[in-house]
Protein backbone atom coordinates (compact mmCIF):
# COMPACT_ATOMS: atom_id res chain seq x y z
CA UNK A 1 0.00 0.00 0.00
CA UNK A 2 1.24 3.36 -0.86
CA UNK A 3 -0.94 5.71 1.02
CA UNK A 4 1.36 8.50 2.04
CA UNK A 5 -1.34 9.87 4.95
CA UNK A 6 -4.73 9.59 5.36
CA UNK A 7 -7.41 11.90 4.64
CA UNK A 8 -7.63 14.81 7.49
CA UNK A 9 -10.43 14.89 10.04
CA UNK A 10 -13.29 17.45 9.59
CA UNK A 11 -16.16 18.07 11.94
CA UNK A 12 -19.84 18.67 10.41
CA UNK A 13 -22.59 20.83 11.57
CA UNK A 14 -25.71 20.81 10.24
CA UNK A 15 -28.52 22.98 10.32
CA UNK A 16 -31.63 20.95 9.76
CA UNK A 17 -33.58 23.69 8.36
CA UNK A 18 -33.72 27.50 8.15
CA UNK A 19 -34.30 29.33 11.51
CA UNK A 20 -32.57 26.70 13.33
CA UNK A 21 -28.62 26.82 14.83
CA UNK A 22 -26.22 24.42 13.16
CA UNK A 23 -25.69 21.14 15.35
CA UNK A 24 -22.88 19.10 15.50
CA UNK A 25 -23.55 15.68 13.42
CA UNK A 26 -20.53 14.45 13.86
CA UNK A 27 -16.95 13.67 12.13
CA UNK A 28 -15.16 12.37 8.63
CA UNK A 29 -12.48 12.33 6.43
CA UNK A 30 -11.70 14.47 3.37
CA UNK A 31 -9.01 15.16 1.42
CA UNK A 32 -10.44 18.88 1.52
CA UNK A 33 -13.20 21.47 2.19
CA UNK A 34 -14.48 21.11 -1.11
CA UNK A 35 -15.02 16.75 -0.64
CA UNK A 36 -15.68 17.00 3.10
CA UNK A 37 -18.70 19.16 2.01
CA UNK A 38 -19.93 16.60 -0.54
CA UNK A 39 -19.02 13.47 1.56
CA UNK A 40 -20.69 15.48 4.67
CA UNK A 41 -24.25 15.40 2.39
CA UNK A 42 -23.86 11.93 1.59
CA UNK A 43 -23.01 10.76 4.81
CA UNK A 44 -25.45 13.10 7.43
CA UNK A 45 -28.22 14.77 5.11
CA UNK A 46 -29.31 11.12 3.09
CA UNK A 47 -32.60 11.88 4.56
CA UNK A 48 -33.55 15.53 4.13
CA UNK A 49 -31.45 16.06 7.82
CA UNK A 50 -30.25 19.33 6.51
CA UNK A 51 -30.17 22.61 4.58
CA UNK A 52 -26.92 23.74 5.31
CA UNK A 53 -23.77 22.48 6.32
CA UNK A 54 -20.65 23.94 8.26
CA UNK A 55 -17.17 21.58 8.10
CA UNK A 56 -14.60 22.95 10.43
CA UNK A 57 -11.00 20.97 10.24
CA UNK A 58 -11.14 19.20 13.73
CA UNK A 59 -7.58 20.40 14.36
CA UNK A 60 -8.62 23.69 14.69
CA UNK A 61 -11.36 22.98 17.28
CA UNK A 62 -10.49 24.69 20.51
CA UNK A 63 -12.10 22.56 23.31
CA UNK A 64 -11.89 23.26 27.15
CA UNK A 65 -10.56 20.76 29.30
CA UNK A 66 -12.57 18.46 31.04
CA UNK A 67 -10.47 18.80 34.44
CA UNK A 68 -11.55 22.47 34.31
CA UNK A 69 -15.52 21.53 34.49
CA UNK A 70 -15.82 22.59 38.17
CA UNK A 71 -13.78 25.51 38.08
CA UNK A 72 -15.91 26.88 34.40
CA UNK A 73 -19.27 26.12 35.14
CA UNK A 74 -19.61 25.54 39.42
CA UNK A 75 -19.35 29.52 39.77
CA UNK A 76 -23.30 29.38 38.12
CA UNK A 77 -24.47 27.12 40.28
CA UNK A 78 -24.71 29.87 42.82
CA UNK A 79 -26.01 31.85 41.07
CA UNK A 80 -29.53 31.60 41.22
CA UNK A 81 -30.77 35.08 41.03
CA UNK A 82 -29.70 35.15 37.59
CA UNK A 83 -33.05 33.00 36.96
CA UNK A 84 -36.18 34.50 36.70
CA UNK A 85 -38.02 31.93 39.58
CA UNK A 86 -35.49 33.71 42.07
CA UNK A 87 -37.78 36.63 42.29
CA UNK A 88 -41.20 37.03 43.98
CA UNK A 89 -44.09 38.40 42.73
CA UNK A 90 -47.20 38.36 44.21
CA UNK A 91 -50.04 36.67 43.11
CA UNK A 92 -52.25 39.29 42.29
CA UNK A 93 -49.86 40.83 39.32
CA UNK A 94 -50.17 39.64 35.77
CA UNK A 95 -47.92 39.92 33.03
CA UNK A 96 -45.19 39.88 34.57
CA UNK B 1 16.76 30.32 34.62
CA UNK B 2 13.63 31.16 36.09
CA UNK B 3 12.54 27.41 34.46
CA UNK B 4 15.10 25.51 36.64
CA UNK B 5 14.37 26.95 39.10
CA UNK B 6 11.06 26.28 39.41
CA UNK B 7 11.56 22.84 38.44
CA UNK B 8 13.95 22.24 41.34
CA UNK B 9 11.18 23.74 43.47
CA UNK B 10 9.04 21.37 42.33
CA UNK B 11 11.49 18.28 43.27
CA UNK B 12 11.91 19.94 46.73
CA UNK B 13 8.30 19.28 47.67
CA UNK B 14 7.38 15.90 46.22
CA UNK B 15 3.42 16.78 47.04
CA UNK B 16 3.22 19.15 44.23
CA UNK B 17 4.30 16.92 41.44
CA UNK B 18 2.83 13.71 42.78
CA UNK B 19 1.04 11.62 40.03
CA UNK B 20 -2.66 11.87 40.06
CA UNK B 21 -3.81 8.65 42.46
CA UNK B 22 -4.88 6.07 39.54
CA UNK B 23 -7.06 4.28 42.02
CA UNK B 24 -9.15 7.36 42.88
CA UNK B 25 -9.32 8.54 39.56
CA UNK B 26 -11.10 5.04 38.68
CA UNK B 27 -13.35 4.90 41.62
CA UNK B 28 -14.41 8.80 40.12
CA UNK B 29 -14.49 7.22 37.14
CA UNK B 30 -17.16 4.12 38.26
CA UNK B 31 -18.88 6.61 40.03
CA UNK B 32 -19.96 8.90 37.00
CA UNK B 33 -20.55 5.60 35.24
CA UNK B 34 -23.14 4.35 38.20
CA UNK B 35 -24.92 8.18 38.22
CA UNK B 36 -25.25 7.78 34.25
CA UNK B 37 -23.32 10.42 33.24
CA UNK B 38 -21.67 9.58 29.88
CA UNK B 39 -17.93 9.24 29.22
CA UNK B 40 -16.83 11.64 26.61
CA UNK B 41 -14.00 11.59 24.61
CA UNK B 42 -11.86 14.26 26.37
CA UNK B 43 -12.73 12.44 29.57
CA UNK B 44 -10.22 10.45 31.65
CA UNK B 45 -11.20 6.89 31.80
CA UNK B 46 -9.02 3.51 32.56
CA UNK B 47 -7.24 2.02 29.86
CA UNK B 48 -8.95 -0.77 29.65
CA UNK B 49 -12.14 0.99 29.08
CA UNK B 50 -10.42 2.13 26.61
CA UNK B 51 -9.20 -0.50 24.86
CA UNK B 52 -12.75 -2.28 25.55
CA UNK B 53 -14.62 0.41 23.76
CA UNK B 54 -11.97 0.59 20.50
CA UNK B 55 -12.18 -3.34 20.79
CA UNK B 56 -16.08 -3.20 20.39
CA UNK B 57 -16.95 0.23 18.12
CA UNK B 58 -14.22 -1.08 15.68
CA UNK B 59 -15.72 -4.67 15.56
CA UNK B 60 -19.21 -3.18 14.75
CA UNK B 61 -17.67 -0.97 12.09
CA UNK B 62 -16.29 -3.63 10.42
CA UNK B 63 -19.40 -5.83 11.08
CA UNK B 64 -21.13 -2.64 9.08
CA UNK B 65 -18.62 -2.65 6.35
CA UNK B 66 -18.20 -5.98 5.46
CA UNK B 67 -22.17 -6.37 5.87
CA UNK B 68 -21.96 -4.22 2.18
CA UNK B 69 -20.50 -7.17 0.69
CA UNK B 70 -23.21 -9.72 0.77
CA UNK B 71 -25.44 -7.51 -0.58
CA UNK B 72 -23.83 -5.75 -2.99
CA UNK B 73 -23.73 -8.76 -5.29
CA UNK B 74 -27.23 -8.70 -5.51
CA UNK B 75 -27.88 -5.14 -6.75
CA UNK B 76 -27.12 -6.07 -10.38
CA UNK B 77 -30.19 -8.98 -9.58
CA UNK B 78 -32.58 -7.05 -7.93
CA UNK B 79 -36.26 -8.27 -9.68
CA UNK B 80 -37.83 -4.50 -9.71
CA UNK B 81 -36.52 -1.18 -9.59
CA UNK B 82 -38.15 -0.41 -6.39
CA UNK B 83 -36.44 -3.37 -5.08
CA UNK B 84 -32.57 -2.08 -6.45
CA UNK B 85 -33.46 1.28 -5.39
CA UNK B 86 -34.21 -0.01 -1.91
CA UNK B 87 -31.31 -2.30 -2.07
CA UNK B 88 -28.80 0.32 -2.94
CA UNK B 89 -30.21 2.71 -0.36
CA UNK B 90 -29.60 0.04 2.32
CA UNK B 91 -26.25 -0.66 1.50
CA UNK B 92 -25.39 3.06 1.17
CA UNK B 93 -26.56 3.63 5.09
CA UNK B 94 -24.45 0.37 5.67
CA UNK B 95 -21.30 2.44 4.45
CA UNK B 96 -22.79 5.15 6.80
CA UNK B 97 -23.03 3.44 9.78
CA UNK B 98 -19.38 2.24 9.13
CA UNK B 99 -18.80 5.34 9.18
CA UNK B 100 -20.14 7.24 12.30
CA UNK B 101 -18.83 4.31 14.28
CA UNK B 102 -15.27 4.48 12.45
CA UNK B 103 -15.28 8.00 13.47
CA UNK B 104 -16.67 7.18 17.43
CA UNK B 105 -13.55 4.55 17.44
CA UNK B 106 -11.46 7.46 16.35
CA UNK B 107 -11.99 9.72 19.51
CA UNK B 108 -10.63 7.31 21.31
CA UNK B 109 -6.96 7.78 19.61
CA UNK B 110 -6.89 5.24 17.22
CA UNK B 111 -6.76 6.33 13.52
CA UNK B 112 -8.40 5.07 10.60
CA UNK B 113 -5.97 3.51 8.91
CA UNK B 114 -4.70 1.21 12.30
CA UNK B 115 -8.29 0.57 12.32
CA UNK B 116 -8.64 -0.56 8.99
CA UNK B 117 -5.21 -2.18 8.88
CA UNK B 118 -6.33 -4.55 11.87
CA UNK B 119 -9.62 -5.75 9.70
CA UNK B 120 -7.37 -6.17 6.50
CA UNK B 121 -4.75 -7.95 8.62
CA UNK B 122 -7.41 -10.13 10.28
CA UNK B 123 -6.17 -9.50 13.98
CA UNK B 124 -9.47 -7.43 14.66
CA UNK B 125 -13.36 -9.22 14.15
CA UNK B 126 -16.66 -8.82 12.35
CA UNK B 127 -20.07 -10.00 12.75
CA UNK B 128 -19.78 -13.97 11.85
CA UNK B 129 -23.20 -13.82 10.02
CA UNK B 130 -21.36 -11.67 7.03
CA UNK B 131 -19.00 -15.34 6.24
CA UNK B 132 -22.50 -16.88 5.58
CA UNK B 133 -23.14 -17.02 1.60
CA UNK B 134 -26.33 -15.01 -0.07
CA UNK B 135 -27.14 -17.77 -2.69
CA UNK B 136 -30.80 -16.27 -3.66
CA UNK B 137 -32.89 -13.19 -3.56
CA UNK B 138 -34.81 -14.65 -0.78
CA UNK B 139 -31.37 -14.64 1.19
CA UNK B 140 -31.80 -10.59 0.52
CA UNK B 141 -34.98 -10.82 2.10
CA UNK B 142 -34.13 -12.87 4.78
CA UNK B 143 -30.88 -10.65 5.50
CA UNK B 144 -32.98 -7.54 6.22
CA UNK B 145 -35.60 -9.57 8.02
CA UNK B 146 -33.14 -11.14 10.29
CA UNK B 147 -30.20 -10.18 10.27
CA UNK B 148 -31.06 -6.39 10.68
CA UNK B 149 -34.02 -7.51 12.96
CA UNK B 150 -31.36 -9.40 15.42
CA UNK B 151 -28.77 -6.28 14.46
CA UNK B 152 -31.65 -3.69 16.03
CA UNK B 153 -32.02 -5.71 19.15
CA UNK B 154 -28.47 -5.46 19.91
CA UNK B 155 -28.20 -2.09 18.77
CA UNK B 156 -31.56 -0.41 20.70
CA UNK B 157 -30.15 -1.61 23.57
CA UNK B 158 -26.54 0.35 22.45
CA UNK B 159 -28.11 3.59 22.49
CA UNK B 160 -27.82 4.17 26.25
CA UNK B 161 -24.24 2.30 26.61
CA UNK B 162 -22.00 4.34 28.59
CA UNK B 163 -19.88 5.91 25.98
CA UNK B 164 -21.11 9.12 24.31
CA UNK B 165 -20.21 8.98 20.41
CA UNK B 166 -20.74 5.26 20.61
CA UNK B 167 -24.67 6.22 21.90
CA UNK B 168 -24.67 9.10 19.67
CA UNK B 169 -24.09 6.51 16.92
CA UNK B 170 -26.15 3.79 17.70
CA UNK B 171 -29.24 6.05 17.83
CA UNK B 172 -28.87 7.33 14.44
CA UNK B 173 -27.66 3.88 13.44
CA UNK B 174 -31.35 2.77 15.20
CA UNK B 175 -33.34 5.15 13.36
CA UNK B 176 -31.84 4.10 9.74
CA UNK B 177 -32.31 0.54 10.27
CA UNK B 178 -35.82 0.28 10.70
CA UNK B 179 -35.83 0.56 7.11
CA UNK B 180 -33.27 -2.48 6.37
CA UNK B 181 -35.87 -4.95 8.11
CA UNK B 182 -39.25 -3.54 6.71
CA UNK B 183 -37.72 -3.88 3.25
CA UNK B 184 -36.49 -7.33 3.78
CA UNK B 185 -39.67 -8.48 5.51
CA UNK B 186 -42.02 -7.04 2.45
CA UNK B 187 -39.01 -8.83 0.34
CA UNK B 188 -40.25 -12.24 2.51
CA UNK B 189 -43.65 -11.43 2.55
CA UNK B 190 -43.88 -10.98 -1.30
CA UNK B 191 -42.25 -14.48 -1.64
CA UNK B 192 -43.81 -16.17 0.63
CA UNK B 193 -47.38 -15.32 -0.10
CA UNK B 194 -46.28 -16.27 -4.17
CA UNK B 195 -46.10 -19.09 -6.57
CA UNK B 196 -45.23 -22.27 -4.45
CA UNK B 197 -41.19 -21.78 -5.69
CA UNK B 198 -40.83 -18.64 -4.61
CA UNK B 199 -42.56 -19.54 -1.02
CA UNK B 200 -39.77 -22.61 -1.24
CA UNK B 201 -37.31 -20.10 -1.56
CA UNK B 202 -38.07 -18.13 1.20
CA UNK B 203 -38.54 -21.51 3.54
CA UNK B 204 -35.07 -22.31 2.56
CA UNK B 205 -33.45 -19.25 2.66
CA UNK B 206 -35.25 -18.83 6.41
CA UNK B 207 -34.08 -22.66 6.85
CA UNK B 208 -30.58 -21.44 6.40
CA UNK B 209 -30.34 -17.87 8.44
CA UNK B 210 -32.35 -18.89 11.08
CA UNK B 211 -29.47 -20.32 13.51
CA UNK B 212 -26.71 -18.14 12.27
CA UNK B 213 -28.98 -15.07 12.94
CA UNK B 214 -29.54 -16.61 16.63
CA UNK B 215 -25.73 -16.50 17.27
CA UNK B 216 -25.56 -13.07 15.91
CA UNK B 217 -26.07 -12.29 19.88
CA UNK B 218 -23.04 -14.30 21.03
CA UNK B 219 -21.98 -17.08 23.34
CA UNK B 220 -24.36 -17.90 26.36
CA UNK B 221 -24.10 -15.65 29.84
CA UNK B 222 -22.13 -18.62 30.90
CA UNK B 223 -19.85 -18.56 28.41
CA UNK B 224 -19.24 -15.06 27.84
CA UNK B 225 -15.95 -13.62 29.04
CA UNK B 226 -16.37 -10.12 28.37
CA UNK B 227 -19.93 -9.49 29.80
CA UNK B 228 -18.93 -8.73 33.51
CA UNK B 229 -16.93 -5.83 32.82
CA UNK B 230 -19.39 -4.60 30.04
CA UNK B 231 -21.99 -4.69 32.54
CA UNK B 232 -20.17 -3.16 34.96
CA UNK B 233 -19.01 -0.16 32.77
CA UNK B 234 -22.71 0.04 31.23
CA UNK B 235 -21.65 -0.61 28.19
CA UNK B 236 -24.01 -3.79 27.88
CA UNK B 237 -27.65 -3.24 30.18
CA UNK B 238 -28.63 -6.54 28.64
CA UNK B 239 -27.04 -10.20 28.60
CA UNK B 240 -26.34 -12.09 25.21
CA UNK B 241 -29.43 -14.45 26.16
CA UNK B 242 -32.00 -11.66 27.00
CA UNK B 243 -31.65 -10.01 23.82
CA UNK B 244 -31.58 -13.97 21.90
CA UNK B 245 -35.05 -14.55 23.78
CA UNK B 246 -36.37 -10.80 23.17
CA UNK B 247 -34.98 -11.76 19.03
CA UNK B 248 -37.04 -15.12 19.28
CA UNK B 249 -39.92 -13.72 20.88
CA UNK B 250 -39.95 -10.91 18.21
CA UNK B 251 -40.08 -13.00 15.11
CA UNK B 252 -41.46 -16.54 15.74
CA UNK B 253 -45.06 -14.60 15.08
CA UNK B 254 -43.76 -12.94 12.06
CA UNK B 255 -42.80 -16.61 10.52
CA UNK B 256 -46.04 -17.87 11.29
CA UNK B 257 -47.65 -14.53 9.43
CA UNK B 258 -45.59 -15.41 6.51
CA UNK B 259 -46.68 -19.30 6.96
CA UNK B 260 -43.25 -20.08 6.89
CA UNK B 261 -41.50 -23.08 9.47
CA UNK B 262 -38.81 -21.56 11.96
CA UNK B 263 -36.35 -24.58 11.83
CA UNK B 264 -36.04 -25.69 15.26
CA UNK B 265 -38.24 -28.88 16.42
CA UNK B 266 -37.30 -27.83 19.94
CA UNK B 267 -39.26 -24.48 19.24
CA UNK B 268 -42.26 -24.21 21.67
CA UNK B 269 -44.24 -21.32 23.41
CA UNK B 270 -43.71 -21.94 27.03
CA UNK B 271 -46.84 -20.07 28.50
CA UNK B 272 -45.90 -19.82 31.96
CA UNK B 273 -42.81 -18.21 30.94
CA UNK B 274 -44.57 -16.41 28.75
CA UNK B 275 -41.37 -17.04 26.04
CA UNK B 276 -40.76 -19.68 23.56
CA UNK B 277 -38.31 -21.96 24.09
CA UNK B 278 -35.70 -22.83 21.24
CA UNK B 279 -33.25 -25.34 20.88
CA UNK B 280 -29.68 -25.55 21.26
CA UNK B 281 -27.39 -23.86 19.33
CA UNK B 282 -24.24 -25.62 17.54
CA UNK B 283 -21.49 -23.71 19.07
CA UNK B 284 -19.19 -25.45 17.44
CA UNK B 285 -20.22 -23.74 14.22
CA UNK B 286 -20.24 -20.44 15.83
CA UNK B 287 -16.25 -20.96 16.98
CA UNK B 288 -15.32 -22.06 13.52
CA UNK B 289 -17.15 -19.16 11.50
CA UNK B 290 -15.21 -16.94 14.35
CA UNK B 291 -12.23 -18.45 13.86
CA UNK B 292 -11.76 -17.59 9.98
CA UNK B 293 -13.38 -21.57 8.68
CA UNK B 294 -16.62 -20.18 7.82
CA UNK B 295 -18.32 -20.45 4.19
CA UNK B 296 -16.60 -16.87 3.28
CA UNK B 297 -14.61 -15.50 5.74
CA UNK B 298 -11.60 -16.09 2.90
CA UNK B 299 -13.41 -14.19 0.21
CA UNK B 300 -14.88 -11.33 2.13
CA UNK B 301 -11.83 -10.28 3.40
CA UNK B 302 -10.04 -10.74 0.15
CA UNK B 303 -12.23 -8.29 -1.11
CA UNK B 304 -12.06 -6.03 1.39
CA UNK B 305 -8.56 -6.42 0.85
CA UNK B 306 -8.61 -5.95 -3.00
CA UNK B 307 -11.41 -2.78 -2.22
CA UNK B 308 -8.65 -0.93 -0.12
CA UNK B 309 -5.96 -1.28 -2.36
CA UNK B 310 -7.52 -0.46 -5.91
CA UNK B 311 -8.81 1.98 -4.04
CA UNK B 312 -5.34 3.60 -2.36
CA UNK B 313 -4.51 5.88 -5.80
CA UNK B 314 -7.52 7.75 -5.22
CA UNK B 315 -7.05 8.54 -2.05
CA UNK B 316 -3.63 10.07 -2.91
CA UNK B 317 -4.57 11.50 -5.93
CA UNK B 318 -7.27 13.63 -3.77
CA UNK B 319 -4.58 14.45 -1.46
CA UNK B 320 -2.15 15.47 -4.13
CA UNK B 321 -4.62 17.58 -5.45
CA UNK B 322 -5.63 19.07 -2.12
CA UNK B 323 -1.95 20.02 -1.71
CA UNK B 324 -1.63 21.47 -5.17
CA UNK B 325 -4.67 23.68 -4.70
CA UNK B 326 -3.83 25.06 -1.60
CA UNK B 327 -0.43 26.10 -2.78
CA UNK B 328 -1.49 27.35 -5.71
CA UNK B 329 -3.95 29.41 -3.50
CA UNK B 330 -0.91 30.86 -1.47
CA UNK B 331 0.76 31.98 -4.28
CA UNK B 332 -2.20 33.75 -5.65
CA UNK B 333 -2.32 35.50 -2.13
Amino acid sequence: MTTAKEWPLWEVFIRSRDGLHHKHAGSLHAPDAELAIQNARDLYTRRSEGVSIWVVPSADIVASEPADKDSLFDPAASKVYRHPTFYTVPDEVTNI
Amino acid sequence: MAGSDSSQQGSDRPELVAAPDEAAMETAFQARIDAETRIEPRDWMPDKYRKFMIRQISQHAHSEYVGMLPEGNWITRAPTLRRKAALLAKIQDEAGHAAYLYSAAETLGTTRDQTLEDLHSGKAKYSSIFNYPVLTWADIGTIGWLVDGAAIVNQVALCRTSYGPYARAMVRICKEESFHQRQGFEIITTLAHGAPEQKEMAQDALNRWWWPALMMFGPHDADSPNSEIAFKWKVKRQSNDQLRQRFVDMTVPQAEFLGLKVPDPDLTWNAETGHYDFGPIDWDEFWRVVKGDGLCNRDRLAARRTAHEDGAWVRDAAMAHAAKKRAAKQDAA
